[in-house]
């Protein structure tokens, strides 16, 4: 009754199958306007994407898009995201509607899926999403046949402002191939790490990510090739060309019973520190800061501060976002 | 051939030809007749005397005692949406399962007699026999214990909080106390959940790369350790549910080399597929206990060939398409595995019927001490599974007889077909 073959080899190749069947269901199926996350962006789009936000940067020329939908479905609380999106949106010609969790049906229970369609059967013609659940515009995404762009999930990406990031970077560095990048602080709970890890490595950046090991753990490094991981602040500092922030919430410290002096005394960013890092060292932060806390107010206003550059890159970076999910050029 | 139910108790039926799987669990040639429900004969090919019996032609085909699942959720009472007990072990019925276990966290929660009896009613169109297993506290909180006499009384084959382990330890110890006066295993299903608030995959690469809180084996192994010292103080049985860690099974095979009485089950999926199929958030892939890494994987294969692992049991868990195409963290926990047992058992087994019927028939029988079931022996009730080992097949929602379509395993092409289901010398399922 054998049947004569190695039975893992079979269960292996059962287990490819079932795999690359998830795959072409999840992700290949859908129009590749959507932006769900860096990982399935290739490489022509990542550059495509930089390329078309250093057009708008030069010369944002008329109105693209004009007549056509945009709807921000945000589940969650945003500022400068949807903002930002919603400038760029308008920017274009496109009008939008904004879609929250504190004045819509979602609070009456109803699903992500049907809150998706309903926007598109009203006219729609792109969903721009903000959620609390990782994945969530992937289930979008496998249900409409929109494009859907992820303006932040759970924990898991936020790939605008990975790009936007790292088109903040390009503008003071010619390439990422060598380039030292350091994203400090609450690694484990951060899209913005994932996606930016994501990013910056497949540009050739050598990414180090630093934190308590309750923020951040040792499987952190597995996100992308060549990842490392210090608690060592001090240490990392001298090789940084780029330090990245992220934003550290007391409650979360509280909750996993970190104590908030010991996370300043190692890892907060101050002056001290800052003359620590080479001279030209940047430091970046997607915000919201909270000064006193992550980093000093006088590294957030000092000169090699690019927080408000990012800022104003996000509306260039994300027209391009949502002229590629629409369909267009500038 | 034989169509489902044209088959009643009044003629014999002659299982001709076919290649028995024996007492012992060896495999022969042999001709087995049905007579009033029970397996009146068996003997050598052709020797059973022709008087007038339905001839089902077995030629080729594996006969093997029906398979019996220690863990299967038929959702009645209360969530009849998902499944019903009809559509259930109908789904049972056409993956060879002539027994099944149903788990008691239904609405309400089966902690009464009364609901053990409610399950058992000819009312409920259940098709293959159905043992319902009890909740081990009142409402499965954790609390009191529920009557374990009235319901063993009322039918109740062991007890459990499934989905919402026993976690303190007194508790855990008096139920195991009274199943033993009753001769009754106590099922865990180990998992310390003040350990995975909040976790909906395995923790490890995938769910960081997910985003996605990740819950740890030793969630499992802790629970499990704990109740085997508990198991071994009192002397009672204890059956692990579901076992999924290398680090839970560690535990097991120790107690058990110690002579604790320690018995347990792993599923088809955790014998099959790791976290990393949970790919893009496919909410088929989610379950509890979830997808392991491959070292978990390759653990549960072992054990299932050492004999540290009793038997396969699916933890069936239908759910409506409506609650599985959510956010993957608001999906609910489980998925169908009754109808595709038989072939991840063959595949496991490297396409040996005999120890795919051992881990599937034999050892559950003897999990819960049913002297009568999983065997084939002239004067016991015929419950009997013919299938075909080679049969090549794609296992689709169209055909699945379950409620819920909610499967790893949708679209795969499967080897090995369950062709006929009899339950009590009834032909209850058949291609």
């Amino acid at each position: 009754m054998s049947s004569g073959e190695n039975p893992r080899s079979r269960s292996q190749r059962f287990r490819r199958s079932i795999r690359s069947a998830s795959l072409r269901k999840g992700r290949f199926s859908h129009p590749s306007r959507s932006l769900l996350d860096i990982e399935s962006l290739s490489d022509s789009d990542i550059h495509s994407l930089l390329k078309e936000a250093g057009h708008f940067r030069v010369s944002p020329r008329k109105f693209p898009l004009v007549r056509r939908h945009i709807a921000l479905l945000f589940y969650e609380a945003s500022t400068r995201t949807r903002c930002s999106f919603e400038l760029a949106a308008k920017s274009l010609g496109a009008s939008t509607t904004l879609v929250s969790t504190a004045a819509s049906s979602i609070e009456k229970g109803e699903s992500l899926v049907d809150t998706g369609a309903t926007l598109a059967a009203m006219g729609a013609e792109c969903i721009v999403v903000r959620h609390p659940s990782s994945g969530a515009p992937h289930v979008l995404a496998r249900h409409l046949e929109i494009p859907v762009v992820n303006a932040g999930d759970g924990m898991h990406e936020h790939p605008s402002q990975a790009l936007l990031d790292c088109y903040t970077i390009l503008q003071h560095r010619r390439s990422l191939e060598g380039l030292r990048l350091l994203l400090v602080g609450d690694i484990f709970h951060s899209r913005v790490a994932r996606s930016n890890a994501l990013l910056l490595t497949r540009l050739g950046a050598q990414v180090t990510f630093c934190g308590p090991p309750a923020l951040l753990p040792d499987v952190a490094e597995t996100i992308a090739p060549g990842v490392r991981i210090t608690r060592d602040f001090n240490a990392a500092l001298p090789s940084a060309d780029v330090i990245m922030m992220l934003r550290v919430q007391k409650e979360r410290l509280s909750g996993l019973q970190l104590s908030v002096d010991d996370y300043i005394r190692d890892y907060q960013l101050t002056s001290e520190r800052m003359a620590m890092a080479p001279a030209d060292t940047l430091v970046m932060h997607p915000g919201p800061m909270v000064r006193g806390m992550e980093l000093t107010s006088d590294v957030a206003d000092s000169t090699r501060s690019l927080v408000l550059e990012q800022v104003r890159n996000g509306v260039a970076v994300r027209r391009a976002i949502l002229l590629r999910a629409l369909g267009g050029h500038a | 051939m034989i169509r489902k139910s044209s088959h009643t108790d009044a003629r014999p039926l002659l299982i001709s030809g076919g290649s028995l799987i024996t007492e012992t669990g060896e495999m022969q040639k042999a001709d087995l007749l049905i007579e009033n429900g029970h397996i009146a004969a068996i003997d050598q090919v052709g020797k059973i005397p022709e008087r007038g019996q339905t001839m089902l032609e077995a030629r080729g085909l594996i006969v093997s005692p029906g398979f019996i699942d220690l863990h299967v959720h038929l959702r009645e009472p209360g969530q009849s949406y998902k499944e019903t007990i009809a559509t259930g072990t109908a789904a049972a019925a056409a993956g060879g399962f002539t027994t099944v276990c149903a788990m008691p966290n239904t609405t309400p929660v089966n902690d009464s007699p009364e609901t053990t009896r409610w399950m058992q009613k000819p009312e409920r169109r259940a098709v293959v026999k159905v043992r319902p297993i009890a909740a081990a506290t009142v409402g499965s909180n954790g609390q009191r214990l529920t009557n374990f006499k009235a319901l063993v009384e009322a039918g109740a084959v062991a007890v459990t909080d499934d989905g919402r382990p026993i976690l303190g330890s007194a508790i855990m110890r008096e139920a195991l106390q009274s199943a033993h006066e009753l001769g009754i295993p106590v099922i865990q299903h180990a998992e310390d959940t003040r350990m995975s608030q909040g976790c909906t995959m395995h923790e490890g690469p995938t769910s960081f790369r997910l985003g996605l809180r990740g819950v740890k084996a030793e969630a499992e192994a802790s629970i499990v350790a704990r109740d085997i010292a508990l198991a071994e103080e009192t002397g009672a049985r204890l059956h692990i549910a579901h076992l999924s860690t290398a680090a839970g099974l560690e535990q097991v095979r120790k107690a058990r080399n110690r002579g604790v009485r320690v018995t347990c089950e792993v599923t088809p999926h955790h014998l099959l597929l790791t976290d990393e199929e949970v790919g893009d958030y496919d909410t088929n892939c989610k379950m509890n206990p979830p997808l392991r890494d491959e070292s978990d994987r390759q653990a549960m294969w072992e054990g299932l060939h050492d004999g540290s692992i009793d038997c396969i049991a699916t933890d069936h868990a239908p759910h409506a398409a409506h609650e599985k195409d959510q956010e993957f963290d608001r999906a609910p926990f489980g998925v169908t595995g009754l109808e595709t047992a038989l072939p991840i058992a063959l595949m496991v087994a490297g396409g040996d019927p005999q120890l795919a019927v051992r881990w599937l028939s034999l050892n559950p029988a003897a999990v819960m001490g049913w002297q009568e079931a999983g065997i084939l022996r002239a004067g016991a009730p015929a419950d009997i599974v013919v299938f075909d080992p080679g049969e090549e097949w794609t296992f689709t929602a169209s055909e699945s007889k379950s409620k819920s379509k909610n499967s790893p395993f949708l679209g795969k092409r499967v080897r090995g077909r369950v062709q006929y289901t009899i339950v009590d010398g009834r032909v209850v399922h058949s291609l």
